[in-house]
């Protein structure tokens, strides 16, 4: 009964592992989220309608997971080095491993809720329904934050050509901001 | 290069500098990078656990 259940189950294991990674920004609380993750949903595995989306079903499992963990964790400390996408830069890559982990920089810069918007929508593969349905919340509500989500990382990368040595880029992006439209 | 339809239909409305674009691609490389990776043994061997768990369980019930 539970060969097709665990074969959909591992074909959606490493997107569910992105999706850990991008919540959290570090590869051993991703992992840790996954497995945990994993448990539930077997133990829950009655629950679940063959047939139905099963990447859909396991995303919002490890969502709540996080949350919940997030809300038992008062202070997080991220991957602010990178750690995971310095492993990209013995990769080919079309654009430059510094250039990505920049970017990296810019997405844990995002509110929670805007960061993972824009990875179910634009990187998952969700549509914004699917994506309304695993974050609990309105069609409208997903569509704003992932464009939120653009218009803030659009303003971080433009300002990225400071380097290290420049102004907090939240400051920089605040105090830069034209006045008017 | 090959660019699909997809690719050259958003080049189309948005321009090769669209800055749109560009966050869309960074976004995919670094999750397709972990995507990659495949799956970690311990998940494997998780998965096998629960799966000889869950047999001897059924076992012990239909006798």
């Amino acid at each position: 009964m539970s060969d097709g259940f665990k074969r959909e189950m591992l074909a959606a294991l490493p997107g569910l592992r992105a999706f850990a990674m991008s919540l959290s920004g570090r590869s051993d609380r991703a992992d840790d989220l996954v497995q945990e993750t994993i448990m539930k949903a077997w133990s829950k595995q009655d629950s679940f309608q063959m047939g139905t989306n099963m990447k859909a079903w396991l995303f919002t499992i490890l969502r709540n997971e996080f949350y919940s963990q997030i809300r038992k964790r008062v202070h997080e400390v991220r991957d602010q080095d990178g750690v995971y996408t310095q492993k990209l830069s013995t990769r080919p890559a079309q654009i430059g491993a510094l250039d990505l982990r920049d970017f990296q920089r810019a997405l844990e810069k995002l509110p929670d809720d805007q960061r993972e918007a824009i990875i179910l929508v634009g990187a998952s593969g969700f549509s914004y329904e699917e994506a309304s349905e695993i974050c609990g919340c309105a069609v409208g509500t997903i569509k704003s934050r992932v464009s939120r989500a653009r218009a803030k990382l659009t303003e971080l990368l433009d300002i990225s050509g400071e380097g290290d040595y420049g102004p907090d880029p939240d400051f920089v992006a605040i105090t830069e901001r034209p006045i008017g439209p | 290069m090959m660019v699909d339809k997809i690719h050259r239909k958003a080049a189309g409305a948005h321009g090769r500098g669209d800055p749109n674009d560009a966050i869309s691609r960074k976004l995919k490389l670094l999750y397709n990078a972990v995507e990659e990776e495949g799956i970690p043994d311990r998940f494997l061997d998780l998965l096998e656990k629960l799966d000889l768990a869950e047999r001897a369980a059924t076992n012990r019930g239909d006798g």
